[in-house]
């Protein structure tokens, strides 16, 4: 009997189900507490035509930016562009269908898809190209837009540490979008630097509690860093 | 003479409050880290999840999984908290951060701001700037006032995909700091030996001379 167990033995195990066509809601914050080894696995597994929610696409050749390479993904919902080459270049040619959010926008429809509540209003994006198109009303006297909620076939999710019931805590700033979209997948995966038996992790401490997890992995993670900056002793 | 973009920052940080939350931009509101008045205390928020950020790391204190929004590694200072990126955007929309400042391509004497795309050429992605732009009751727009080639980018209206819709009051540019209201640029101060000849030349929209336009001092 597996109870609560939500270990799986490898990464096929971890993302089985997953096929062409699928929608995926993935954590991370530029190269911060993305699920690398996750993406590298669907990357081998050559799934075409994807949907992806993520805040940014990853770089040319690592994180998301390695299915975009490979034209894995069809459409993209992301709030930045930024420095992927790539993902500009698709953008502007028309290869790839994007749907440009505001960060906090994006942040609010994982978390609401994910709480159960389908739409919201928001003043962000109201007056400019985010807000056309979109249902209007006032509220205390100012412009809200109608944004809807996001769900995914599966979320992909990177913590530091969880138990083998899948509760799971974030390290620093690699949380991010992770706990939200731990929240918003129909099955979610979470990868983990430790994995520890239940009764390990202290109860008040556990950032995504284990209801949200399906599938939980241990690994190693290269951690690429973006922009290295330090100053001087 | 133009401000530097430190000279910038220095202005900026003069806005500064003891007990002030602050988000800062990528690019010149970055630098601003740099120029908080010795004699006040205030927290630095970061929208990627960390309120109180601290310096860049020593070399040894590198670490991948502690950045700041624009993707530099940082540290924490003391008194620092770390969140989720929702809850980032609550403390942003829900209008708890006391300043904004963040760059743009264009603003206008309406008080909108462009600063993610520019069609068929360049997509940055607005990133967190709409709603910070739609959040805020306090921002800064740094930005140059004119083009390379004297094109103004403070005009009588943005010709660039708006980043937010009458957000604006305070701008400060290489030449001059200013203030929108009543549809008009309001000359606040001068850039040291940038005459107002020069400001006004190169404003596109309406600019509201006072009598007195002092200079920044540096």
């Amino acid at each position: 009997m597996a109870g609560f167990d939500k270990r799986v033995a490898d990464y096929a195990e971890a993302l089985a189900g997953l096929k062409d066509g699928m929608s995926i809601v993935a954590g991370g914050f530029g190269l911060c507490g993305i699920p690398e080894n996750l993406i590298a696995r669907i990357h081998a597994m050559g799934v075409k035509g994807l949907t992806v929610i993520s805040n940014n696409c990853g770089i040319d050749d690592f994180g998301l930016g390695i299915l975009l390479k490979d034209r894995q993904i069809k459409k993209m919902i992301a709030s930045y562009v930024g420095e992927n080459a790539e993902f500009e270049r698709q953008l502007l040619s028309g290869e790839l269908d994007v749907e440009l959010t505001p960060q906090g926008t994006l942040a609010e429809k994982i978390r609401a898809g994910g709480a159960g509540i389908p739409a919201f209003y928001t003043a962000t994006g109201y007056g400019t190209p985010v807000g056309e198109g979109k249902e209007v009303r006032e509220f205390n006297g100012r412009p809200h837009i109608l944004e809807q909620s996001i769900t995914a076939d599966f979320a992909i999710v990177k913590g530091w540490k969880a138990d083998w019931y899948g509760n799971v805590i974030y390290r620093h700033t690699a949380q991010n979008f992770n706990p939200a979209a731990a929240t918003a997948g129909r099955i979610t995966v979470v990868e983990v630097e430790e994995l520890v038996p239940p009764g390990e992790l202290d109860p008040d401490h556990i950032h995504t509690p284990s209801i949200y997890v399906d599938r939980v992995i241990q690994s190693r993670f290269e951690k690429r860093i973006e922009r290295r900056t330090t100053r001087s002793a | 003479m133009a401000l530097t973009r430190e000279q910038m920052a220095e202005r900026v940080g003069r806005e500064l409050r003891d007990g002030d939350y602050v988000n800062l931009g990528i690019g010149i509101p970055t630098l601003v880290a740099n120029y908080i008045p010795a004699n006040i205390e205030v927290m630095l928020q970061s929208e990627n999840g960390l309120l109180g950020m601290g310096p860049f790391p020593l070399d040894s204190e590198v670490d991948a999984d502690m950045i700041n929004a624009g993707k530099q590694t940082v540290t924490a200072r003391t008194g620092a908290s770390i969140f989720s990126s929702p809850e980032s955007f609550a403390m942003i929309r829900g209008g708890h951060v006391d300043l904004t400042v963040l760059g743009a391509f264009e603003v206008d004497v309406e008080g909108n701001i462009a600063s993610w795309m520019v069609p068929g050429k360049l997509v940055k992605g607005m990133g967190g700037a709409m709603d910070l732009v739609a959040g805020a009751n306090n921002i800064i727009v740094t930005m140059a006032h004119a083009a390379k080639n004297g094109e103004s980018k403070l005009l009588s209206r943005c010709t660039l995909p708006l980043t937010g819709r009458g957000c604006i009051r305070r701008v400060l540019t290489d030449l001059a700091y200013l203030e929108i209201e009543n549809g008009a640029f309001v000359l606040r101060e001068r850039a040291p030996g940038v005459t107002v000849d020069e400001i006004r030349s190169r404003t596109e929209g309406r600019l509201v001379v006072p009598a007195q336009v002092p200079e920044m001092k540096f």
